[in-house]
Order: C-alpha cells, then sequence, then structure tokens
C-alpha cells in the first residue's frame, strides 16, 4: 500500500493495515450502525486507497503525500481530549450561541448545552448512535459516498465519534449552534470525525462549524458532515477555517433536501495548511433551494481546493454558487463546479460563479466549471474570473491620500465582501469582517485564535 | 502654488505632453480647454500621479515642493485634488469607510488628530448639505450605480470633505444636465477661497458660465498655445478650435 503511517505502535503500517489490526478495538467501542458499514467501505479502500491526482475529482490536489509519514493514529480518545477545560475559556461577547466542542474528532464530554428548544437533540455520534439505533439506521451512512469516494470510505472505516444535530418537525432554534472544532495533540496525529445533522420537516437552524489547531503539531483531518433536511426545513450552515500551515484537512458535507427546503452552506477559509473541501447539495425534493458559498484567502504555500457538487435530480429546483478567493505569495488553489441536471429536473436554474484574485505572479488558481445537463428546459450559468487588483480603482484610492498598503487592504476586502454579505446571522456577518478585515492586515492570529469565540491560543510560532 | 515649468510626458513612448508652462496662484480659477486629445487629461493625471504616464521632462512644484516624485497619496497630502472624468466604482467599499480613512490619513499627514466616528458623521453632513448631495449616496459603496452627474456630485463631495489647496475638476461637466451641473457649479463656487484654487479641464464654455474663470489656457497639441481672461471662452465658443489650430500650424 502506498499510504504508509509510521510511529503507531512504532512500526510502519497502511491505512487499510492499520484498520484491520485495530478494527476490533474499534468495534467494540462502538455501535451497531457504525459497525455496518465498515466493511463495505473498508472494500471500497482497499481499492480507490487515498486518491492520488489521477482520480478526476482529486485532479488539482493530489492527496497521497498528506496522508503518510510520522502520525499518531486517533484510535481512541486520549487523555488531551478529555482534560482541556482550561482552554476552553470561550469568551462570547457578541455572539449568543449553544456552543458545544470536539477535539481531534471527540465529542467533548462536558459539553454544557442548557436550554435547547424542546425536542432539539445535541450530541456525541458515538452515544447517539448507541442509545437510538433506528434513528441512526435511518439516516447513517445514507448521503455519504463511502462506495467510490477513497477518503469518504476512510471516514466511514474508522468513524468512531462527532457530533449530532436532529432538529425535530417544526421547531426553530433562534439562537446559532456553533460547534468549535479543535485540533491539539503532544505529536503529530491524523484523526477522522463524523458528523450528523438531521432537520425534520420544517424546522430550521443555523450551525457554524469552526475549525481550529490549538497545538503547534502536524495534523491531518478527515472529517465528514452529513446532513438530512426534510421538507420545508431551512439550514445555514458555515464553516470558518483557521488551521495552521501544518495541518491538512479534508472535509466532505454531504446535504440531501426535500421539497421547498433551504440550505446555504459557507466555507470560509481563513487560514489552512491544504485544505479540500467536499460540499454536496442534492436537491432531491422540488423547489428545494441550494446555495453554496465560499471565500478562500490564501498566502505562504497554502492550498485550498473546493470542490462542489450541486445535483438537481429533480424538476424546479434552485442552486446558486459563489466561491471567490484572495491568493497571495505562491498559495495555490482549485475550484470545481459540478452541476448535474438529471433528465427530470425541467425548469432547474443553477448559477455558478468562481472568482479569484491573484497578488503575485507565483500565486496560482485551477477553476474549473463542470455541467452536465440531461433536461432541457433550464436555466444554467457559469463564470469564472482570474483578476489582479484594479489598477484604476487603486489610483483612485490613492488621489484620495490612501496609501498602497492601505488602499490594497481595501479592495482586497471589497472583493471579499461579496461573499460575507451572503452570511445572514448578523453578529456572525460582523465578526467575519471584522476578522477578514484583520487577516487582511495581517493582525490576525492566523494560527490560534478562535475568531468566533475569541478563543485565545498559545502564540507560540506561526509556522 | 503651483508651478509647472515645461513638462513633458509620454505613455508608451507616444509623448503626449511637449513642454506645458502654467503658474496658478492662490485665489484663482484656470480654465483650461483644447480639442479632443490635445492631452488636458494627461495633464490633470501627471499633476495627481498616475504612473501610467511617464515624465520625461520639467518640473512641477506644488507650493514649492517638487511633486513628481511623490507618490499620489502624498499628493492628495499635500493638498492636491483630482476630480476624476470617470470616477471609478468600487463595489464593497463604503463612501463613509472611504471618505473617513481618505479623511484621516490626510489629517495624519497634517499631525492632526484622526476624527472620531461622530465627529466624521457630523463634517460629513455639513458638507453633504454644501454640495446638496442626495444623502442616501453615502450609505452605498463608492460610486457603485451612481448615475453620471452622482458620480461627478460626489467628487465635489470628496473635494468638500477633504478641503483641498488646489483642486483640478477634469470635465467635471461632461454629461451632466443642467440642474446637476448647477449643482457641481454652486459646490465649486462655495468651496472657493482665497487661499485655495481651482483648475478646470473642460472642452466646452458652458461650465464656465456658472464658475468665472480668472484665465482661460487653450491647450493643443501638448502645449499651452494661447492665454486670456474668461472673454477667451466665449470666442472658442463661437468660432470653435479651428482657428487655434490654424494659428498654431501657422507658427
Amino acid at each position: 500500500m502506498d499510504n504508509v503511517i509510521k510511529n503507531i505502535i512504532g512500526k510502519d503500517i497502511s491505512i487499510g493495515e492499520l484498520f484491520e489490526e485495530y478494527r476490533s478495538q474499534i468495534e467494540e467501542h462502538s455501535s451497531e450502525v457504525l459497525n455496518s458499514f465498515r466493511g463495505e467501505a473498508f472494500d471500497t479502500f482497499q481499492e480507490t486507497g487515498i486518491p492520488s491526482n489521477k482520480v478526476e475529482n482529486y485532479k488539482y490536489t493530489n492527496l497521497q503525500p498528506f496522508f503518510k509519514g510520522d502520525f499518531k493514529f486517533s484510535i481512541a480518545p486520549g487523555k488531551s481530549e478529555q482534560n482541556v477545560e482550561d482552554v476552553f475559556s470561550c469568551d462570547v461577547d457578541t455572539l449568543d450561541t449553544y456552543t458545544l466542542y470536539v477535539v481531534n474528532g471527540w465529542y467533548y464530554p462536558l459539553n454544557d448545552l442548557e436550554g435547547l428548544p424542546a425536542g432539539v437533540r445535541i450530541g456525541s455520534l458515538a452515544q447517539l448512535s448507541k442509545d437510538d439505533p433506528a434513528f441512526f439506521k435511518k439516516y447513517y451512512g445514507k448521503r455519504v459516498p463511502y462506495l467510490s469516494d477513497g477518503i469518504a470510505a476512510m471516514n466511514t472505516m474508522f468513524a468512531q465519534d462527532g457530533f449530532v444535530i436532529h432538529i425535530p418537525k417544526g421547531v426553530v432554534v433562534e439562537k446559532p449552534i456553533q460547534i468549535v472544532n479543535i485540533l491539539m495533540s503532544e505529536e503529530s496525529l491524523m484523526a477522522t470525525q463524523r458528523n450528523l445533522i438531521v432537520m425534520e420537516e420544517n424546522s430550521e437552524a443555523k450551525v457554524m462549524v469552526c475549525d481550529h489547531t490549538l497545538s503547534t503539531d502536524k495534523f491531518v483531518m478527515n472529517s465528514v458532515t452529513e446532513g438530512h433536511i426534510a421538507r420545508d426545513a431551512r439550514l445555514d450552515f458555515y464553516n470558518l477555517q483557521n488551521q495552521h500551515n501544518a495541518t491538512t484537512q479534508v472535509a466532505g458535507f454531504y446535504f440531501e433536501q426535500h421539497e421547498n427546503s433551504l440550505v446555504s452552506t459557507n466555507n470560509l477559509t481563513l487560514h489552512a495548511g491544504v485544505a479540500r473541501n467536499n460540499i454536496e447539495l442534492k436537491l432531491a425534493g422540488e423547489h428545494a433551494e441550494g446555495r453554496a458559498y465560499g471565500l478562500y484567502l490564501l498566502d505562504k504555500n497554502q492550498h485550498v481546493d473546493n470542490f462542489s457538487y450541486i445535483d438537481h435530480a429533480v424538476a424546479e429546483c434552485f442552486s446558486d454558487e459563489l466561491f471567490k478567493g484572495v491568493l497571495d505569495d505562491y498559495s495555490t488553489g482549485a475550484f470545481t463546479g459540478k452541476i448535474m441536471v438529471r433528465p427530470d429536473a425541467q425548469k432547474t436554474n443553477a448559477y455558478q460563479s468562481n472568482n479569484n484574485l491573484l497578488l503575485t505572479n507565483d500565486a496560482k488558481i485551477n477553476t474549473k466549471p463542470q455541467l452536465e445537463i440531461y433536461a432541457d428546459d433550464v436555466k444554467c450559468s457559469h463564470g469564472a474570473t482570474v483578476g489582479q487588483l484594479d489598477e484604476d480603482a487603486m489610483f483612485y484610492l490613492r488621489t484620495r491620500g490612501i496609501n498602497k498598503e492601505e488602499a490594497t487592504i481595501l479592495l482586497m476586502y471589497a472583493f471579499a465582501y461579496e461573499v460575507i454579505e451572503k452570511i445572514k446571522v448578523k453578529p456572525l456577518r460582523e465578526q467575519i469582517r471584522g476578522l477578514v478585515e484583520q487577516r487582511f492586515r495581517g493582525e490576525l492570529d492566523k494560527c490560534h485564535s478562535c475568531v468566533v469565540c475569541g478563543q485565545k491560543g498559545t502564540e507560540i510560532t506561526c509556522l | 502654488m503651483l508651478s509647472i515649468k515645461n513638462l513633458h510626458a509620454k505613455i508608451e513612448d507616444k509623448e503626449i505632453l511637449r513642454g506645458i508652462d502654467l503658474n496658478v496662484k492662490p485665489g484663482e480659477v484656470h480654465a483650461i480647454m483644447g480639442p479632443n486629445g490635445s492631452g488636458k487629461s494627461t495633464l490633470a493625471s501627471v499633476l495627481a500621479g498616475n504612473e501610467m504616464f511617464e515624465v520625461s521632462e520639467g518640473e512641477v512644484l506644488f507650493n514649492d515642493k517638487d511633486i513628481l516624485d511623490m507618490a499620489p497619496e502624498d499628493r492628495a497630502r499635500e493638498g492636491l485634488f483630482l476630480s476624476f472624468q470617470y470616477p471609478v466604482e468600487i463595489p464593497g467599499v463604503s463612501m463613509v469607510n472611504f471618505l473617513r480613512t481618505s479623511l484621516n490619513e490626510l489629517r495624519k499627514y497634517r499631525r492632526e488628530k484622526p476624527f472620531s466616528a461622530s465627529e466624521f458623521l457630523k463634517i460629513m453632513r455639513e458638507k453633504k448639505n454644501l454640495v446638496e448631495i442626495d444623502s442616501n449616496l453615502t450609505n452605498r459603496s463608492v460610486n457603485e450605480g451612481f448615475s453620471g452627474g452622482e458620480k461627478k456630485k460626489n467628487e465635489i463631495f470628496q473635494m468638500a470633505m477633504l478641503e483641498p489647496k488646489l483642486s483640478i475638476l477634469d470635465e467635471t461637466d461632461s454629461g451632466l444636465d443642467i440642474d446637476a451641473l448647477r449643482v457641481v457649479a454652486n459646490g465649486v463656487n462655495k468651496l472657493k477661497r482665497p487661499d485655495n484654487a481651482t483648475v478646470l479641464i473642460t472642452h466646452y464654455q458652458r461650465l464656465l458660465e456658472y464658475i468665472v474663470p480668472d484665465y482661460v489656457h487653450v491647450l493643443y497639441h501638448g502645449r499651452i498655445v494661447k492665454t486670456g481672461g474668461k472673454e477667451l471662452a466665449h470666442e472658442l465658443e463661437a468660432n470653435g478650435y479651428d482657428w487655434i489650430k490654424k494659428e498654431f500650424e501657422d507658427q
């Protein structure tokens, strides 16, 4: 096998062998439902392995080199995952949220979620899948491509914990639900996280997931979030990524939407090492509306690859995509916008746009619209741009006494603004607005601070 | 205040300004007229510091400082203002943020305390009334979706906010209906003081009925070929530029 992990129990071992060796241990601690998927996922993984750039969907990001080397593999929650209260000094001033923590993929046992509306369940995947197997059987793994995608297969093989959000019929959760994902370790770590969001008919929630690294070790995170959005339900989903340069994160978001539902996703990558987002919205009920937005701000040798897939499976659905990136230094990025309009999906409206600002000659972006349209009565549009800062605007600002650096920041911010504007939760929008500006000014402690909750980290090094 | 001597400037080896001489004193209004392509807008751009043009010869002193080596922002901080012929739309940058940044940069340069948010808003309100700008415009992004007239009014509004010593108005009258022209001209007249000066660049005499110049210069082929009082503008209006061209070619 190609991907060999070294330091687990002090020997070289491939990811497949690792699974075989620890399978019984994993299964012993996990629920039956989770275990029932491992066999097929493993068979798939044995065929696919970790995707290289020879796999069409991973053309711009060869993941193989990042999934091998000297890592501890997180098979069970360790000591650090259970003893981190002192780090959780979350100081929420403007943002009133239900906040929960997930550490290295493990649901933090001391999460305190008081005051949730009646019937709403938020908790650990490990626990809930044991407590309510019927619920899990109905939803778990139904939308995740673990039979075709190597990363999803690997995630499903090792999946043990993560968060679950279940909003019952008709319930509106007013306060945003914030998940703070923390990576912290005393050695290089490879971890798995599996999340499930189930929104029943006519329910509503805002979910924001913040990804942070709290120690300077090398991390590889394989995370999958699956969402089932029933008819008339509304989900606002935000993923704010702020991880240090030695982090590789592959995050899959697989949402299925039913009739008249509304899902809006916004992937904001403020800082990352290597990040790959798989964002899939399946519009499976008429009049469903899917919106996928993203903003990536890269410098140094960072690499971010957003792969979106909007599947118009039935008629009369609407989708809108906007991804924007600012790339500095010798950073690289990729965007793929796959839109599938199936034969019966008449009256589809699908819009897609990807705009990039390259600040240097060394920065590079690959952008690829990929439209497959099998119905004839549809409206689809797509556009991609790659450009530099507008010289005319720059001159205009400078003639008003604003220096080049300040003008550059204003213009970069102006470019990013369109995506920030899509954030519907106003205090969150304000926070992110300020944060993006800080990021452009180089004032953001990129490595550690939790930007939304004000979590301060140790300013050891910015790699 | 402004002293231009033998200014030559080119773009991609094409010489556009071929030896401009001009002196502007405080309290004066100068009009620079001329046919299309004579170099009027280039002169404005070069003075403001547009790096697209290369100055190959000559000297420009502004308040006794050589400004040709200064960055555009420093020229602005010294008190030079250019009202653009085509103001640039900058979606995503709010008028308020833009103007406050701009004004405070100028104050910082003069070692003055930056305005607080409330002080700034108060000044903005006063100046808005002065130049009769629609108050909604300042709630929007810089020039975004503004009509031609609104953009020009916005330039004059910025001029009112920044209180420059020397304002160069590049074709501020072009594309304006009579009401907008009146608003723009009134704004300029109200801002006139004994210690500041204005250079109007225009193709037509129309604006000069509202803003009366002390001097009128005719620019042709990159050079000022004729200078006179305000009556020269009337002569140009009546007879066009052909006689100037002819005079020039006869020389």
